[in-house]
């Protein structure tokens, strides 16, 4: 024969997914998010997701280069979403060499540590962000969210804070909700880390994941079911002394999280029944955190603690096998 | 629209041929009969070099019951019985005829006339389908009289014909059901009749609407048969998925079709049993779709068993310059050819040639845990899972994990973001698996 064939085994063809592609259809869910931010908050939040940007591309293209030595990994583009999502963790004002500490501690320790996208037990850009609330607690707490914009909103604390110490100096929680206006949260007119606020938007870049089959339904809806359910009951036995259903899922990173971090490949489980105990797992541990616990906001904890649990869960649930019974 | 309960993925269909009416292939002048193109035990040949032969002659006795007679495709003289190269580059013994005319061994009918009527027991049909020949010709060529023979103590309650050609680019069957309806819906008729069932089920995927019309329209005069459109998702015409899909029954871990009241003939085979069983027509020729993006006229070729695959490449328009890949089946399932001189068996439903962007595999990076490749399995296995552990060779974990359930439908390698070469490396665990599984179980016997 003059031509030489390629024999290899089947299948011989292959879908249209690849790594790049998922992410880059995160990164487009993202966007609009991003542009409601720069709206409410002015151009800083453009730099500080600049800066968080390049610095974890630059990071993980430096360990990968000079510590692990392998082939460059930043083609796949999930640099670039850890490094948005980081940004969208923390509030306009920060000074931009906190970003850049948070973007080494998230791609060298949270991700490269471990060899890379795919094998790292805990999400990248909630490494980081925990590290910096802890480290930098002046800087990332509330006091220090900006709102040049809008100076009457909550009075420069985000809802959850101000919930949070209006309930602990006895104010009924009927008089703080009147304060609080739902169409502001929806459309992000409130303080918060610049990617927390913009709820709907949010929501439609989960849309668009879920139609590019990016992510399933599951976790989302099990972390804001699961805080619903929480807080629901919660405000039926006392609704002076606990906040609606409603306001908990439309405030501090419910949305970011459930949808956008919550979801993170490596991090979470592989099976949907996983994911649906994992998603209750996050929304219960939150909805903890918020209501008796010091912080007013407990998302990036409640993922990073269910994150230690994902392997468990791949080990032990199974996917329904075919033929078993039903 | 009816589907498989799990799993799945949806490739480009590129059904090429669809529009092109079956074609009878130009008798070759010379053919190549593989003594195993079934599964089971190879044929024994009863001819010697020298012999002159009748098309249609027996020439080649089961070896086994779990085997099948082979017949000559076409008259003249035994030129050997000697190894040959196959497909896949291996040698396997074959019977090598070279053609004087065409004439036909006595007693086929080769009228064209639809006979419906069968007056013959069950046994008799199946003793004479098991004399004809016949396999199933989806691809996986199990003898059909094997899953006729219902064992003991186990009952068939329907008969499921396989109309569903789910592997993209292939087209024979749709051609088959277009234009041997009637034929195909006798030979079901007949089969329902050997297996004492009282109901059939058509299957076939909803990308074909002409045929499912034509069928139900045919369906009318014909009783206890049932044209059931299906949803179009690979692979629909899995048999244990196509179980699924029509009955709801799902076939347990192990167990087989018949376990669970069905047996599944593929749309072909339904066909060939009208011809074996009311024309005394053995199993030497069938349908071939030969197809590729770059193939200048692709089409559906009804072509004698034992013709080389280069024969039928050049009445396609000959091997296209960008030719890379070429493949026996479809892109799903088929296997890559080295030799193109291999000829077509009772199981070719297809010649598929990929030029080199096609062809070629992308670099494989890391997992990512997306879980696409949990969401696509049909079976409800996790192929990352059971990839790994092959690779770690962890055989007692992949036995747990039920390796063995794998129908290697390449869904997971399909969707996989990284192009990691899942399949690949289940494939291994899983013969290593099935290997240990099987010596277990004959020493337990002993």
């Amino acid at each position: 024969m003059d031509k030489k064939l390629i024999v290899a085994p089947s299948p011989h063809v292959h879908g249209p997914e690849s790594t790049q592609r998922i992410m880059r259809d995160v990164l487009i869910a993202l966007a609009p998010a991003l542009v409601v931010s720069v709206i409410v908050y002015g151009w800083t939040t453009l730099l500080v997701t600049a800066v968080s940007v390049l610095s974890c591309v630059l990071f993980e293209y430096l360990i990968q280069k000079y510590l692990i030595k392998g082939p460059s990994t930043i083609g796949n583009l999930s640099a670039v979403v850890t490094g948005v999502l980081l940004a969208f963790n923390l509030p306009a004002s920060i000074p931009v060499w906190i970003v850049v500490i948070g973007a080494l501690v998230a791609i060298g320790i949270g991700k490269m540590t471990f060899g890379g996208i795919g094998k790292n037990p805990f999400n990248p850009a909630l490494v980081g962000r925990v590290f910096l609330l802890i480290s930098f607690p002046v800087q990332m707490t509330s006091t220090a969210f900006s709102t040049e914009k809008l100076a009457d909103v909550c009075s420069g604390a985000t809802p959850l804070a101000f919930v949070k110490e209006g309930l602990k100096g006895g104010t009924p929680a009927s008089e703080l909700m009147a304060q609080i206006n739902y169409g502001d949260l929806l459309l992000g007119f409130k303080a918060g880390s610049f990617g927390e606020v913009a709820a709907l938007l949010l929501l439609v870049g989960f849309a668009y994941l879920l139609i590019r089959k990016v992510i399933t339904w599951h976790i989302p809806v099990a972390v804001l079911g699961s805080m619903a359910v929480f807080s629901g009951i919660l405000f039926l036995i006392n609704p002076e002394a606990y906040m609606s259903p409603l306001f908990h899922l439309l405030t501090g990173g419910a949305i970011l999280g459930s949808v956008y971090m919550a979801t993170d490949y490596s991090t979470s489980p592989m099976t949907t029944k996983g994911m649906l105990i994992y998603g209750a797992g996050i929304g219960v541990i939150t909805m903890l955190i918020r209501t008796w616990g010091a912080y007013p906001e407990g998302m990036s904890f409640a993922i990073l603690i269910m994150n230690a649990v994902a392997c468990l869960l791949n080990k032990y649930i199974k996917p329904r096998r075919f033929g078993a019974k039903k | 629209m009816k589907s498989f309960p799990i799993g799945g993925v949806h490739p480009s269909e590129n059904k090429l041929s669809r529009e092109q009416a079956i074609e009878v292939l130009a008798l070759p002048d010379t053919v190549t009969v593989l003594l195993s193109q079934h599964i089971g035990a190879p044929a024994v040949a009863k001819v010697a070099k020298g012999d002159k032969v009748l098309t249609g002659q027996l020439i080649a006795e089961a070896g086994g019951f779990v085997s099948s007679n082979i017949h000559s495709p076409i008259s003249g003289t035994v030129t050997a019985v000697d190894l040959v190269v196959n497909g896949a580059g291996l040698r396997q013994p074959a019977i090598t005829i070279k053609r004087e005319g065409d004439e036909w061994a006595e007693g086929i009918d080769l009228s064209k006339e639809v006979v419906r009527e069968c007056k013959l027991e069950p046994k008799e049909i199946i003793a004479k389908i098991q004399a004809a020949g016949i396999v199933g010709m989806g691809g996986a060529t199990f003898p059909a009289h094997v899953k006729l023979s219902v064992p003991p103590g186990k009952k068939a309650e329907f008969l499921i014909i396989n109309g569903v050609e789910c592997e993209p680019y292939l087209t024979s069957d749709h051609r088959v059901m277009l234009e041997r309806g009637e034929e195909l819906l006798a030979g079901v008729t007949i089969l329902a009749k050997a297996l004492g069932v009282e109901k059939s089920y058509v299957g076939i995927e909803n990308n074909k609407p002409d045929a499912i019309a034509h069928l139900q329209k045919l369906v009318a005069s014909f009783a206890g048969i049932e044209i059931v459109p299906l949803k179009v998702q690979y692979p629909q015409g899995g048999e244990k998925q196509l179980i699924a899909a029509i009955t709801g029954r799902e076939v347990p871990s192990g167990a087989l079709p018949i376990d669970v009241g069905a047996v599944v003939q593929n749309a072909s085979t339904a066909v060939a049993v009208y011809e074996a069983v009311q024309k005394n027509k053995p199993l030497i020729e069938r349908v071939v779709t030969v197809t590729g993006k770059s193939v200048k006229s692709p089409k559906n070729l009804l072509a004698r068993v034992g013709t080389p695959i280069s024969t039928l490449l050049e009445a396609a328009g000959g091997l296209p310059e960008d030719a890379r890949k070429v493949i026996n089946g479809g892109p799903m399932m088929g296997r890559a050819m080295v030799n193109l001189d291999a000829p077509v068996t009772k199981g070719t439903s297809g010649v598929l040639v990929m030029s080199g962007e096609e062809a070629e595999r992308q670099p494989a990076s890391q997992c990512i845990k997306c879980a696409k490749c949990v969401s696509a399995c049909p079976m409800g296995l996790e192929p990352y899972l059971i990839s790994k552990m092959s690779r770690r060779q962890m055989w007692e974990p992949l036995e747990a994990e039920r390796i063995a359930d794998c129908i290697e439908c390449g869904c997971c390698m399909f969707t996989c973001p990284a192009n990691l070469p899942l399949l690949d490396y289940i494939r291994l665990g899983k013969a290593k698996v099935m290997g240990i599984m099987r010596a277990r179980a004959a020493a337990q016997k002993k």
